[in-house]
């Protein structure tokens, strides 16, 4: 008895959090769009039997997504900001994460705060920040400006570069502490003894630390990438209007359009596409609780 | 004993604190109001007033077509609003409960009621045109001293924007309002809903749109403050309110709003009730309040638009009646021209065009 009710504790969230609503968007998106409120027909009632609210149910808006260039342009250039992001905030996160572990134990506890001490203060306040910081009038033109090393500002904000630093910076941390976790559990006496064995440093590195670390650096690539793919806040801040990102088309077909079923097939097609990846995202995660067990 | 007093003790206390907590939650553009007059409404009618805004006609309709947004009162512009009143978004107003309806110009009316029939469901709010807004030493400074700063020849002309470009141009991020304007500028009827016709606007918006640094609808008020801009495509008391900015803090940027030479797009914010406002009564007594001459007066003096409230001109300062960008001369005024909302297909064929002019895709 027990044993069910902890089981289906965790299913009840997903049924309500997750399938619900998606059964929901799922059949706005196989309606059609009207001047009402809700702005679509048919709406949910059941009125008129299951089998007519059925019947005026189509796939029309999916066909619609492949006739028009803009939405896999859309999906594609959002898979490259996702992924160049992820790449660079592992480039920019995993040194920081070697430096925590190997940093002295009474200083770790600091560093992790200071790692998590961004998250006091709202995401939205500090993507504003950054526009003070990039912006042609800003900080950091002010201060390279003011050394002498460019003559003319940098144009940085609204363009994709802005976006690139928003992603990275924000999703920094969810980068650095899987691999911190897995760096710091690492045991130092492998490394000793690649040493011993004639590695030199960075061949021990590269060939025992970087392996030994690769669940964490799994685990932070999608903790960034998943969130990234649909961003819409960052791109809608620093980006320009040349960042074209499925979250902006989103809300496009939600907002300006007011065309709700073709707004909802274009999540589901996203959620789709996600589903690879936090598919290969639970798997890893399985297996490295397997090992550890 | 004492268990069952605290209880009804703290009964009492919480349905009095229920009773005396009467709200009322108002919606409107960001940028739009004397904050000063929002806890003047408080004093008087001692109703808690919550007061949220946004910067696009779209977030609003979201919500007001969605339902159950929880405002009391909304503030859509003309063409979204004639939209909303026919999904059925809004409830017809109380005359008896707006006295000072009496003071409202019936000019604006008159033009109003293309959108809201017999105004029955809406008041005028404020009024504008949608035009240019410049830092003067800036455009001078690339262009030279015979710059076309009334004109759409300013934005349009890509030999201007590519000279622009240097030192930044925003635009409205509005297609209702933008394309329009290009119509305007070609010599075609701005209010045209003909997909032949608005596909015209292309080539000209791609002319100029390597030269836009952003499409953004509220930015534009310090970016051009600030002087990170020089010129914006905004709205009207917008543009002023980025003038008088940088005026106070100094910083040497003159920024001047025109409407276009070519003719300018006149628009109207309209208050209005959601149909499921949980406070109808309290959202009658804030429009009556925003209707009162002085309290009208007091927010064009400090967001510079016109309003649609006659008796409120004697009370409105020297720079706003008298400033010909905000209540315009007989020229101006009949230079402006209005449009009406786009049926589903053509919203359509105009969001796809505009997202190809921003993204270039």
């Amino acid at each position: 008895m027990r044993r069910a009710v902890l089981i289906a504790v965790p299913y009840l969230w997903l049924l309500a959090l997750f399938l619900v609503p998606f059964v929901i968007v799922f059949k706005i998106s196989l309606s059609d769009v009207a001047l009402a409120r809700p702005p679509y027909l048919p709406q949910f009632s059941w009125d008129e039997g299951i089998l007519a609210f059925l019947s005026e149910l189509d796939f029309e808006n999916y066909i619609f997504l492949t006739e028009d260039d803009l939405y896999w342009k859309a999906y594609l250039s959002s898979l490259k900001i996702a992924v160049f992001s992820t790449v660079l905030t592992l480039l920019v996160g995993y040194p920081i994460a070697y430096g925590m572990a190997r940093a002295p134990s009474e200083w770790r506890p600091t560093l992790m705060m200071l790692v998590i001490l961004p998250f006091w203060t709202s995401f939205l306040i500090r993507v504003y920040a950054w526009m003070g910081i990039l912006s042609n009038e800003g900080f950091l033109n002010q201060f390279l400006l003011g050394i002498g090393l460019i003559s003319e500002p940098l144009i940085i904000l609204n363009t994709n570069t802005a976006v690139y630093i928003g992603i990275v910076y924000t999703y920094l941390p969810f980068m650095i502490l899987p691999i911190y976790a897995a760096l710091d559990r690492l045991d130092g006496s492998l490394i000793e003894a690649a040493e011993d064995l004639g590695c030199s440093r960075l061949s021990a590195f590269w060939l025992v630390t970087i392996p030994l670390s690769k669940n964490g650096i799994i685990a932070g690539s999608f903790l960034v990438f998943i969130p990234a793919l649909g961003e819409f806040v960052i791109p809608s801040l620093l980006g320009g209007s040349g960042t074209l990102m499925i979250g902006k088309v989103l809300w496009e077909e939600f907002f300006s359009n007011r065309d709700w079923p073709v707004a909802s097939a274009v999540a589901v097609v996203l959620l789709l596409i996600l589903v690879i990846p936090i598919v290969l995202f639970q798997r890893n995660q399985e297996k490295q609780q397997e090992a550890e067990q | 004993m004492t268990l069952r007093t605290m209880t009804l003790t703290a009964i009492v206390a919480l349905s009095s604190a229920a009773a005396g907590a009467e709200e009322v939650r108002v919606y409107n553009w960001s940028d739009y109001i004397d904050e000063e007059l929002l806890s003047k409404f408080e004093e008087e009618t001692g109703i808690k007033l919550i007061y949220d805004v946004f910067d696009s006609n779209e977030v609003l309709e979201t919500k007001m077509l969605a339902g159950g947004s929880g405002y009391d009162v909304v503030v859509p512009t003309g063409t979204f609003l004639q939209r909303q009143i026919q999904a059925g978004a809004f409830q017809k107003l109380d005359p008896a409960m707006l006295p000072n309806a009496k003071n409202l110009w019936d000019v604006i009316e008159s033009r109003t009621a293309q959108y809201d029939p017999d105004n029955a469901y809406s008041i005028n709010y404020m009024w504008g045109s949608t035009g240019l807004g410049v830092n003067v030493g800036k455009v001078r400074e690339v262009l030279g001293e015979d710059a076309p700063l009334n004109s759409m020849d300013l934005i349009f002309k890509p030999e201007n924007m590519e000279k622009l470009a240097a030192c930044g141009v925003h635009f409205l991020d509005a297609p209702t309002e933008l394309i329009p304007a290009v119509l305007q500028y070609i010599g075609e009827d701005p209010d045209s809903h003909d997909k032949d016709v608005i596909a015209k606007t292309e080539p000209i918006l791609m002319g100029v749109r390597p030269y836009i640094q952003k499409f953004h609808s509220s930015e534009y008020i310090n970016a051009l403050a600030n002087g990170d801009i020089c010129v914006a495509v905004g709205w009207s008391g917008d543009v002023l309110q980025a003038r008088d900015r940088a005026a106070e803090a100094e910083n040497g940027v003159e920024i001047e709003y025109h409407a276009f030479a070519e003719g300018s797009l006149m628009w109207f914010d309209q208050m209005a009730i959601p149909v499921d406002a949980p406070n109808p009564a309290a959202a009658h007594k804030f429009l009556d309040f925003i209707m009162d001459a002085q309290n009208m007066a007091a927010a064009s003096n400090y967001v510079y638009y016109a309003n649609g409230n006659e008796a409120s001109q004697q009370f409105l300062e020297e720079d706003v009646i008298g400033d010909t960008a905000i209540y315009p001369d007989e020229e101006t005024m009949s230079n402006l021209y209005t449009t009406t909302p786009y049926p589903a297909k053509t919203q359509r064929v105009v969001t796809r065009l505009w997202t190809k002019i921003k993204s270039g895709t």
